[in-house]
């Protein structure tokens, strides 16, 4: 005898829609079924107009990302058997632009994540002549920022992003990072602009809420706040520099 | 093709977290409150011992023992939080996050406990 | 993209904004406590001569100084940015208003301090 739990998703068709509403779908469920699946049961079984990201299951493509009752999450990895007997209420991740039920507009943050450069800048060293060294202590500079997923959740967290879509935002901030951290790099002052800018580091106010819903543990307020240091200290120092 | 755009208004209220945040930034109301009665208390010091001595009566009422009442509340808030996020400002150092907190905290209650013995 | 990528001046603000956070995490709540609750209600006593005494030498001087002065310059630097969390729109000028007010409040400790 499986039990039903009910699942609310914001509803938006653009062609139809001038604002977003709700819609509630009974969904039986079992209790190894994640948010995604519900998803899944009503596009198959009760509502084939309903529209969501989704691809591997299994939270390393960043796809499924949702509002789960106000909480940014993965679908695939958010259990029904947690809010049972509760409604799910499952809305796009917040501060980016819906562009159709639980699909949101991605292209702010692609751009976002191109300024920060995020490659390995090493003009000295070609792979194809010569491999790149790294001991475990150089790979631990920069292995937990590289665990990044984009799966957006930390740009849903932020209300800084929420309040200005100019701030660079956590995930990229955490890659540029990344990349800096990286002993094979060489290009942190190509990168140092977008760290120094009003809308770089300096947008953060360290909610930290980025951190708390990161499903990979990348710890982004940790890279931005360092870097914030780093910003300083190009600041102060420059003139030294030169 | 219409991407919708939700607001922001009251974005702090709709999450336990944001609301946390919210109390943390508050006491910087409080701060800045009371680094004006400090500059209050040294200009009444810098006009001699009448002034000086009145301006010290006029904290004994109910309104000012209130507001420093939730001001030391807040700030405790603040001082708290503060080093629960200190490891996430600082460079890369080997040693735990949790030990950071602690002689942070430690060192709170330290300068705390020989600022009232000095007092007494 | 040229004046997005401007520098920004946030380092000067932000290092004082740090250093007045810290001196407060560490000293603030307790510093409340006795000057506005132990003090008035007897359970320390301050005299006008201690005071003066304490304000009369130098290191005493920078003490109340750096108090007054990093509390301003933490505080409204956090109110500026907590203006800008509910919503309303921050400009240069609010920026100026807010962080001249600090620079206001360390000047006239500054002055009274050379006065005692």
């Amino acid at each position: 005898m499986s039990r039903t739990i009910r699942i609310e998703c914001l509803r938006y068709h653009p062609e139809t829609d001038a604002a977003p509403r709700f819609q509630t779908y009974a969904v039986p469920f079992s209790d190894d079924m994640s948010v995604l699946q519900g998803l899944q049961y009503i596009k198959d079984y009760l509502d084939g107009s309903l529209t969501f990201r989704w691809s591997c299951r299994m939270a390393i493509c960043g796809s499924c990302g949702q509002m789960v009752n106000g909480v940014p999450a993965l679908g695939c990895e958010t259990f029904l058997r947690d809010y049972y007997p509760g409604t799910v209420r499952v809305e796009p991740l917040n501060h980016f632009p819906i562009v159709r039920d639980l699909a949101i507009d991605q292209t702010d943050f692609l751009a976002k994540l191109e300024s920060v450069k995020p490659w390995i800048i090493n003009e000295k060293d070609s792979p194809s002549e010569k491999t790149h060294v790294q001991t475990p202590g150089q790979m631990e500079e920069y292995y937990q920022y590289s665990k990044c997923i984009n799966c957006l959740l930390c740009y849903a967290a932020c209300p800084q992003y929420g309040l200005n879509s100019a701030f660079t935002g956590p995930a990229a901030l955490a890659l540029l990072h990344r990349y800096n951290a990286d002993s094979r790099d060489e290009g942190k002052s190509e990168r140092m602009q977008v760290v120094n800018a009003e809308d770089g580091v300096w947008g953060c106010t360290l909610v930290g809420y980025c951190s708390e819903v990161c499903p990979k543990d990348v710890d982004p307020a940790r890279a931005v706040n360092q870097n914030k240091i780093n910003s300083a200290r190009d600041y102060f120092l420059r003139f030294l520099r030169k | 093709m219409r991407a919708y755009q939700r607001p922001m208004a009251g974005w702090w209220r709709r999450n336990p977290y944001y609301l946390r945040y919210m109390l943390r930034e508050a006491s910087c109301v409080f701060i800045t409150a009371y680094a004006f009665v400090l500059l209050a208390g040294l200009w009444r010091l810098a006009q001699g011992k009448a002034p000086f001595e009145r301006w010290l009566e006029g904290l004994a009422h109910p309104l000012p023992i209130a507001f420093h009442a939730a001001a030391a509340l807040l700030v405790l808030y603040h001082a708290w939080t503060w080093f629960k996020v200190m490891p996430k400002t600082l460079p890369r150092v080997p040693v735990p996050d949790a030990a950071i907190v602690a002689a942070g905290l430690a060192a709170s209650a330290v300068l705390s406990a020989a600022m009232l013995w000095a007092m007494l | 993209m040229g004046d997005a990528l401007k520098r920004s001046n946030k380092p000067i603000f932000w290092s004082l904004f740090g250093a007045g956070g810290m001196l407060s995490a560490l000293i603030g709540p307790m510093l409340i406590f006795v000057t506005g609750i132990a003090l008035p209600l007897g359970l320390v006593h301050l005299s006008y001569e201690q005071a003066a005494a304490f304000s009369a030498h130098v290191p005493g001087k920078l003490a109340i100084l750096a108090v007054i002065s990093l509390f301003l310059f933490h505080g409204l630097h956090r109110m500026y940015h907590s203006v800008h969390d509910f919503g309303i729109h921050v400009g240069a000028g609010l920026k100026a208003l807010f962080h001249g007010v600090a620079f206001a409040g360390t000047l006239a400790a500054g002055a009274l301090l050379l006065m005692l």
